[in-house]
């Protein structure tokens, strides 16, 4: 028994941590959300030089052949700064499934250009029902002679203006189960037909609608079996769930940290305003409730590096908790500030519009409170 | 980071494992059954049947798992202590006597008593034959526990003890109690403390019980006239008694048995809603009810993953001590608010009493949701200390008192 990080962690932490505050100052984050791109080309290369995109993936392809909880204790660094740009959707969420559910050619194809950093990409997933069960996945892809051709719409696609594959979820099949009928396709961006509108968001984050008209796609772009697609993508929503919450983690912390060292500092009636009890307790509730958030999302992180059985519904019971956690925090942070919290200026709202597009992201806490319902009533996960 | 356990913590997890099994059997026909008749538990067949529980138990080797050998422990680790709390529970099978002596009194006589307290007490302590109360807090003196008025004055080889204890825990059939008392009312109040052993049968030691609001637990008031408790009875210096109080005890903080015991209880709720129909459909299909009691089950999941990983800064030889109150905290609201959730799951069968006609469970729910009123939130120091102690201690913040 022993629930903490290793020497090889605390040493990858506490350079993301240097290197991120050196190369990711708020400038830059506040820069990228205002700009058409989104990320900074430049840090980009410098994070795929220290090894970042290629952390989770075999040395065979490119990779370092680290854990997926290697990975959690980079993105709760990244979620510390407010990276921006496509490193989640690249990694997490194309570049896992490839490695999980490709075939030998497809993952020498595409991951050494994932972990180089010289290939970017996403996940087209939710559409305009914005459900994220297998009902609601009606983008068709149909099958042309060689070719499957893909029509429909897809909503909430992050970073497609600047990714050069993207991963749909298809129907490509109707059958009562709805999870029966799904198949995925990896998509050259720059296919005829794919066009591309990035939405203004909250945070600034490029999230795109992206509509596919009789785009075609060769069959060696299916990832996984015809129709047998759904466990690839729940598994992809796992992943992705834990990777938020590791981001959440970070940011959160960075706001108690702030909000303490502000309560320690700010005089008020004669004293700091951390001596005032009033004050002090909603710092103690942001403590708790960020302990908490850091114990479930390393297991978490642990249960999916280890294949844990268990690993799915404890994800769910991360994104639940995280989700409300960082909302919670980052909004206590801005009331300890007081006023000052409340400007455009103060970093603070950085991190309370985050806690939100986070919340969302992957499914919120109500979500994923009936996955864990489904789950320990036993009737079925949904 | 390993969540796996050692070959010989595995050993030792089996070896509880095949004891329990073997031994349950044991146990009164009315363990673990709510619908037959239990004695009360104030009473002497109730009494009897935990020393005998216990007395198994300590023959077995399972009281103080990590007090040293010397001391009559079994010389183990607190994984191990904490292995043995979570499949006690696991296994709902009742726990050890003597809880303030193998908790409290035992860990502080082994950090800070003389050798003559450690070989006259330990030994009795571990095997319940001598049965401790704590003493500390005072009408006046709660969670300022610094403020308490009970005085002791030197008399030769004894001190001379005046004044009232409250509330004070297993008094009634108390051998001994851990006993704090002002040696100095000139020096600043924390400096003027002493600690003492007092024997709970000496003369001039009144004891008037009194029940909490659930009716099961008794509590006692404890009057001090004229005692004479000998100097050998003090444990660490004299006036530095408050400090010896509030040093940090390594007692196992994971939680890990609390933990399981919310695992039950969420296991045998779920029971309840799924054969319990409103308007044609289980509660367990109810989709306001389903969110909350997910959510109870994160937050048992969560506390787990926090307790253990205190678990594993103790074994560090860290301090633990301040940090553990984000989980006492946590589980001391969240119990509260899980009991409450059982009652409105029961509908207006969650007020019938033990004994009575339609009662669920023998009325175990309406006990367990007033109970959860008293020690996971006031016991040990309300949560508005702890959090005090979290803003100070493990955040930094000034004082706020």
């Amino acid at each position: 028994m022993n629930f903490s990080l290793d020497e090889e962690q605390v040493m990858l932490k506490t350079s993301a941590r240097n290197f991120l505050e050196k190369e990711c100052p708020k400038r830059l984050v506040r820069d990228m959300a205002e700009s058409k791109q989104g990320y900074s080309p430049d840090l980009w290369k410098k994070m795929a030089e220290l090894g970042w995109m290629g952390l989770v993936f075999p040395e065979e392809y490119g990779g370092v052949g680290s854990t997926f909880l290697d990975l959690a204790v980079l993105l709760e660094e990244m979620g510390r700064a407010l990276l921006p740009g496509p490193f989640v959707p690249t990694v997490v969420l194309v570049g896992r499934p490839i490695l999980a559910a490709g075939t030998q050619p497809q993952k020498r194809r595409f991951i050494p250009g994932i972990a180089d950093g010289s290939l970017m990409a996403t996940l087209a997933f939710l559409e305009p029902s914005a459900w994220l069960g297998a009902s609601g996945i009606n983008v068709r892809a149909t099958a042309s002679g060689k070719d499957f051709v893909i029509n429909g719409t897809k909503l909430f696609v992050p970073d497609t203006h600047v990714a050069d594959y993207i991963l749909c979820v298809t129907r490509t099949g109707d059958r009562a189960g709805k999870e029966d009928g799904i198949s995925l396709f990896l998509v050259d961006a720059r296919t005829k037909g794919v066009r591309v509108e990035v939405l203004k968001t909250l945070t600034g984050e490029k999230l795109c609608e992206v509509e596919f008209s009789n785009v075609a796609v060769p069959r060696s772009n299916m990832l996984g079996d015809l129709d047998q697609g759904w466990p690839i993508v729940q598994r992809i929503l796992d992943e992705a769930a834990v990777a938020e919450c590791a981001w959440m983690t970070g940011g959160a912390q960075w706001v108690l940290e702030t909000t303490v060292n502000y309560a320690k500092e700010r005089m008020a009636f004669g004293q700091p305003i951390g001596a005032f009890q009033a004050v002090a307790h909603r710092c103690a509730n942001m403590a708790i409730e960020v302990e908490g958030a850091i114990s479930i999302t390393q297991y978490a992180a642990w249960a999916i590096s280890e294949n844990d059985p268990e690993a799915s519904v404890t994800a769910s019971a991360a994104k639940a908790w995280c989700s409300e956690m960082y909302k919670h925090v980052a909004g206590d942070g801005i009331q300890v500030h007081g006023a000052v919290g409340f400007t455009a200026d103060h970093d603070l709202n950085l991190y309370f519009k985050r806690a939100k597009t986070s919340e969302i992201a992957f499914g919120d806490g109500r979500h994923h409170r009936e996955r864990v319902a489904a789950y320990i009533t036993s009737e079925g996960i949904s | 980071m390993d969540f796996n356990y050692s070959p010989q913590e595995e050993a030792f997890r089996r070896e509880v494992r095949d004891w329990l099994a073997e031994n349950m059997r044991e146990l009164p026909v009315w363990w673990g059954r709510p619908d037959v008749p239990a004695p009360e538990i104030d009473s002497d067949e109730y009494r009897d049947f935990t020393f005998w529980w216990h007395r198994k138990l300590y023959d077995a080797g399972f009281v103080g798992i990590a007090w040293p050998k010397d001391y009559g422990g079994r010389g183990a680790t607190l994984t191990e202590q904490a292995i043995f709390n979570e499949e006690l529970a696991r296994h709902r099978a009742p726990g050890p006597a003597n809880a303030i002596g193998i908790g409290w009194a035992g860990p502080t006589i082994i950090a800070a008593g003389t050798e003559e307290q450690k070989k006259r007490f330990l030994p009795k302590i571990l095997s319940a034959e001598e049965i401790w109360a704590q003493a500390f807090s005072e009408p006046e003196a709660g969670s300022d526990l610094a403020g308490i008025q009970t005085r002791a004055v030197e008399d030769g080889d004894d001190f001379v003890v005046n004044g009232q204890k409250w509330p004070t825990g297993a008094a009634e059939r108390g051998d001994w109690a851990i006993l704090l008392v002002r040696t100095d009312p000139n020096a600043p109040r924390h400096r003027g403390i002493s600690y003492l052993l007092l024997d709970m049968h000496a003369p001039g030691v009144t004891v008037r019980p009194f029940k909490w609001m659930d009716g099961d637990s008794s509590n006692c008031e404890v009057f001090l006239d004229n005692v004479r408790i000998p100097k050998k009875m003090l444990v660490g210096q004299k006036n530095l008694g408050f400090y010896i109080a509030m040093s940090t005890l390594e007692f196992e903080r994971s939680q890990l048995g609390a933990t399981v015991g919310r695992e039950n209880t969420i296991s045998d709720l779920i029971k309840i809603m799924k054969r319990t129909e409103r308007d044609g459909r289980p509660l367990s299909q109810d989709e306001v009810l389903r969110q909350e009691l997910a959510q109870h089950w994160i937050e048992t999941k969560v506390m787990k993953y926090m307790g253990l990983r205190m678990l594993t800064s103790q074994l560090k030889g860290e301090a633990t001590g301040p940090k553990a109150n984000l989980g006492f905290v946590m589980a001391g609201e969240s119990i509260q608010r899980l009991q409450d959730f059982a009652m409105r799951i029961l509908g207006p069968y969650g007020q019938l009493s033990r004994g009575s006609r339609h009662a669920i469970d023998n009325g175990r729910w309406l006990r367990s949701y007033l109970s959860s009123r008293g020690v996971p939130t006031i016991g040990g120091g309300p949560v508005e200390i702890k959090r005090n102690i979290i803003a100070m201690r493990v955040l930094g913040l000034p004082r706020s008192y």
